[in-house]
């Protein structure tokens, strides 16, 4: 009979101690906002162009933690869906966009049309738009995440968004073709 | 002299050297082409920026192009002539692009610009040597042209040890190094005193490898008294990669991620030492080089000293160009050059060959195999890399793995691919990963820019925000300030003032007129609903509305007379005045309500204008009693005055009223009986009115 008393006693006292113990770490150690959305913020890109239904990259990042599909980043691409995939361990889905991928744009403000009338300054998410009211505005092209925002609220329609034209230092290479695939001219060299 | 120890390269392959073909014959100078294209980038680091324009004409070495970049260097006319154009030009690149590029007509002078070398090289500190290097836009000859005065300042806590020379030259068919340390030679001797000058290195190794007994026996003459070390290098493929060839002569791995200097060694490629040699003693800066011309296309290859920006076309037929044998044309040598787009292409200062190669010299490649895993890349690469595994990673993009692999310490020099019995292009791999990964990263720390730019934006809103709060806080709480102020000197005033009952009998009057104004608004609204429709119930109500308006404004003509007779501090003058305003006023809409009947002339404009001419003969009469009467008459006159007026006022919108119902019914065709009822009406009302103004009259 002691011996019941003696070891629900020990136990009580141990889960006692370890409830002590993992209550403080509770407090102590207690990570500051949401660590899975930062992780998923990390990986978008950060265009704040609010294709995905959300006011930016971290409320969609926010919303993925919480739960919503990865696939509503058309400027991430494949690739950030690929990401996410790895990152959350869920399986890749196609990209949900009307347009599909699209290559990197850049704003283009048709400088001669500008009015001058600081919306799409207003517009800009991350301030890549330079002037001031009644004077001609233009796009600091190294700044601009080509996120479209500015596009819409032009009253003269001068903005343009272009594809970033591809330049010595930004072409690559491409990849070759996996071996055993053959294009039409080997095959005819070979037979 | 002792030898110096070699520590043998791990890895290497032994491809044919065909070297005889270009270095039988001296160096020949290429003729001067028509038209010059020197390309605005010709090294690694920022491009730079034309400081000519079109139809400029330019010396020999004159400045063209510079850039306020560190990691650059300049260009400097290759021959005298006019600029005809800038902007895009053919490049010497795989993909083919243009480049923006100066393009200078030559004037077949040649004429130099004044050549500023210095004096005596050996007094000179090397900050000037170094200004000298630089200002001559030298950049490495050997493949990369990475700008050499960069190369040459390392950290003040890193003194260099070890200068190595490197004259290694190991790429088959090349032979720009081999020829010009057999020409060049005591050039190249004083070039190397120089770069010692500067850096102050403990040794100073000349490597060359073995194929080149010529150039080894002419610099080891050119030594003389110096004590350099010349290093002959077994012949092995890539022992002339500046890791590579640090290994060989030290022992010393460069560690992945470090630069040679980390390690106090530098490395300088012999034509590079040439260009510094120019550039200090001569004055000269870089517009020509050194460029093999070989392949089994070329009639007569050679090696040619050509200006920067020579067309490769003028190159290659001056070395007797067959078009019909030449199946491709090769910048650099077989291994590690990369295949010409067009014939057009300049000559840049990286160019060191162009191989017009025949179909029998350099096929194409057979259809790659999948890989068997023989192994035989691990064993020849010069890295330590593990090539096939690298080649699975980069087939499925595992990024992470590939840079676990040390995918960025591969140097691309091909042995790999020149052995792999699959025939694999390896090399296009590992260059098409490191440009996805390169790619990854610069996306990333865009995204990393833009997150940065939005939440300052995003702050910067808050922050304005606040501020705007706080202003707008500010505001109401001054304004409820001065209102507590207001009513506490409001509450005050009565204490002081004397005359109390005028205070009261003013918010009276204001009251009223109040009450007045809204009951003529009401009138005139149901006068509007009247016309509309035009039912006997609105007319009622428009009576009823009349009366009560004309009871308001009694009132308050009653309590303003009340209030100017008990107002005794309002001075004659000040009464005087606003009679004047008012009759001033009143005459203001007459006259208005005239222009407005003669353009609409209704009926009811017509009572309106009546009704406004007697209020402006009121006024005007009042004013002229005033005038006349200053003291006396005035005050007992006024009410008695407003209230026959009133009467009459009545009786006149009682009768235009009656007569418009009148009109009215006509248009409307209403039955007789109404409309004599309304006609008896009117008659009633016009006689009051007669009687009123006979009475009026007699007043007066």
């Amino acid at each position: 009979m002691s011996m019941v008393f003696i070891s629900v006693i020990a136990l009580v006292g141990l889960s006692l101690i370890f409830g002590a113990i993992l209550g403080f770490a509770a407090v102590r150690f207690r990570v500051e906002g949401n660590p899975i959305a930062e992780q998923v913020n990390a990986l978008l890109p950060q265009t704040q162009c609010g294709q995905c239904g959300y006011p930016g990259c971290k409320p969609y990042a926010e919303a993925i933690a919480a739960g919503d599909k990865i696939n509503k980043c058309p400027p991430g691409g494949e690739a950030t869906i690929q990401a996410l995939a790895e990152l959350l361990d869920v399986e890749p889905e196609p990209l949900d966009a009307v347009e599909g991928e699209k290559p990197q744009m850049v704003a283009f403000i048709r400088e001669a049309e500008c009015i001058g009338c600081t919306k799409c300054i207003q517009a800009c998410p991350v301030d890549a738009i330079l002037g001031a009211a009644k004077q001609m505005h233009t796009v600091i092209a190294n700044e601009c995440t080509g996120c479209d925002l500015c596009v819409e609220p032009c009253p003269v329609d001068c903005i343009d968004m272009i594809p970033v034209a591809q330049t010595l230092q930004s072409w690559k290479w491409e990849h070759p073709l996996p071996p055993g695939t053959l294009i039409a001219t080997d095959r005819e060299s070979l037979s | 002299m002792s030898t110096w120890p070699i520590h043998p390269l791990r890895g290497g392959v032994h491809p044919p050297q065909c070297k005889t073909l270009s270095n039988q014959q001296p160096i020949q100078r290429a003729p001067l082409a028509k038209q010059l294209i020197v390309p605005l980038l010709q090294h690694l680091g920022s491009p730079t920026d034309a400081h000519v324009g079109v139809g400029d004409y330019v010396l020999k070495g004159q400045l063209i192009a510079d850039s306020a970049n560190l990691i650059s260097a300049p260009i400097h006319a290759p021959s005298s002539g006019i600029i005809s154009f800038i902007g895009p030009q053919p490049y010497p690149h795989t993909s083919g692009q243009l480049m923006d590029a100066i393009v200078i007509d030559t004037d077949g002078l040649d004429k130099w610009c004044p050549l500023e070398p210095l004096a005596d090289f050996r007094t000179a500190s090397a900050t000037e040597l170094l200004d000298k290097i630089r200002l001559a836009g030298i950049s490495g000859l050997g493949g990369a042209g990475f700008p050499t005065v960069i190369k040459l300042s390392p950290a003040a806590n890193q003194p260099i040890k070890t200068l190595i020379i490197n004259g290694t030259e190991c790429e088959p068919y090349i032979t720009a190094d081999d020829v010009l340390m057999r020409e060049k030679t005591a050039q190249l001797m004083l070039g190397i005193d120089i770069l010692a000058r500067i850096l102050q290195p403990e040794n100073v190794l000349i490597a060359i490898e073995d194929n080149k007994p010529e150039a080894i026996t002419a610099v080891r003459g050119a030594l003389n008294a110096r004590s350099y070390h010349v290093v002959v290098l077994p012949t092995i493929y890539p022992s002339g990669g500046e890791r590579q060839l640090i290994q060989i002569l030290t022992g010393q791995e460069v560690p992945s991620a470090k630069i040679p200097a980390q390690l106090g060694i530098l490395c300088q490629n012999v034509g590079t030492v040439v260009a510094v040699h120019d550039a200090v003693v001569e004055g000269k800066p870089l517009i020509s080089r050194i460029t093999t011309l070989t392949g089994e296309a070329l009639h007569n290859p050679m090696n040619v000293e050509c200006l920067i920006g020579t067309p490769a076309i003028n190159l290659l037929e001056f070395a007797g160009l067959q078009k019909n044998k030449m199946n491709r044309l090769i910048a650099g040598g077989p291994m590690m050059g990369f295949t010409l787009p067009s014939l057009d292409v300049p000559v840049i200062k990286t160019s060191n060959c162009l191989l017009a190669a025949s179909a029998e010299e350099l096929p194409a490649p057979p259809p790659a195999m999948p890989c068997i895993r023989c192994g035989d890349c691990a064993e020849v690469c010069p890295a330590n890399l593990l090539p096939q595994q690298l080649h699975f990673y980069a087939l499925g993009e595992d990024h992470a793995q590939l840079q676990a692999h040390n995918l960025f310490d591969c140097i691309e020099c091909g042995a790999c691919a020149y052995v792999c019995p699959s025939s694999i292009p390896l090399v296009q791999y590992y260059r098409s990963a490191k440009a996805d990964i390169r790619e990854q990263a610069k996306k990333l720390a865009k995204a990393e820019h833009a997150k940065e730019r939005f939440e300052f934006r995003q702050e910067r809103l808050r922050l304005e925000e606040e501020r705007k709060d706080a202003e707008r806080k500010a505001r109401a709480e001054r304004l409820a300030k001065t209102k507590a102020e207001q009513a506490k000197k409001a509450a005050q005033a009565p204490k002081a003032d004397i005359n109390s009952s005028t205070g009261a009998s003013e918010d009276e009057i204001k009251r009223l007129k109040i009450a007045a104004s809204m009951a003529q608004v009401a009138l005139r609204k149901a006068q509007k609903q009247l016309e509309i429709h035009g039912t006997a119930e609105l007319q009622a109500q428009v009576e009823q509305l009349s009366l009560s308006a004309e009871q308001a404004k009694e009132a308050l003509a009653s309590a303003t007379a009340a209030s100017s007779s008990k107002a005794a501090s309002i001075s004659a003058d000040d009464e005087l005045k606003r009679l004047k305003i008012a009759s001033s006023m009143a005459r203001v809409a007459l006259t208005k309500a005239q222009k407005q009947l003669d353009t609409h002339g209704t009926e009811e404009l017509q009572a309106q204008v009546e009704q406004l001419r007697v209020s402006a003969e009121q006024a005007q009469q009042a004013l002229e009693a005033a005038t006349r009467a200053p003291d006396a008459a005035k005050k007992p006159a006024k009410p008695e005055l407003s209230a026959a007026e009133q009467a009459i006022k009545k009786a006149k919108i009682e009768t235009a009223m009656k007569r418009a119902a009148l009109r009215k019914a006509e248009r409307a065709e209403a039955d007789a009986e109404t409309l004599s009822a309304l006609q008896a009406e009117l008659s009633q009302a016009e006689q009051e009115l007669d009687t009123l103004n006979q009475t009026e009259k007699a007043d007066v």
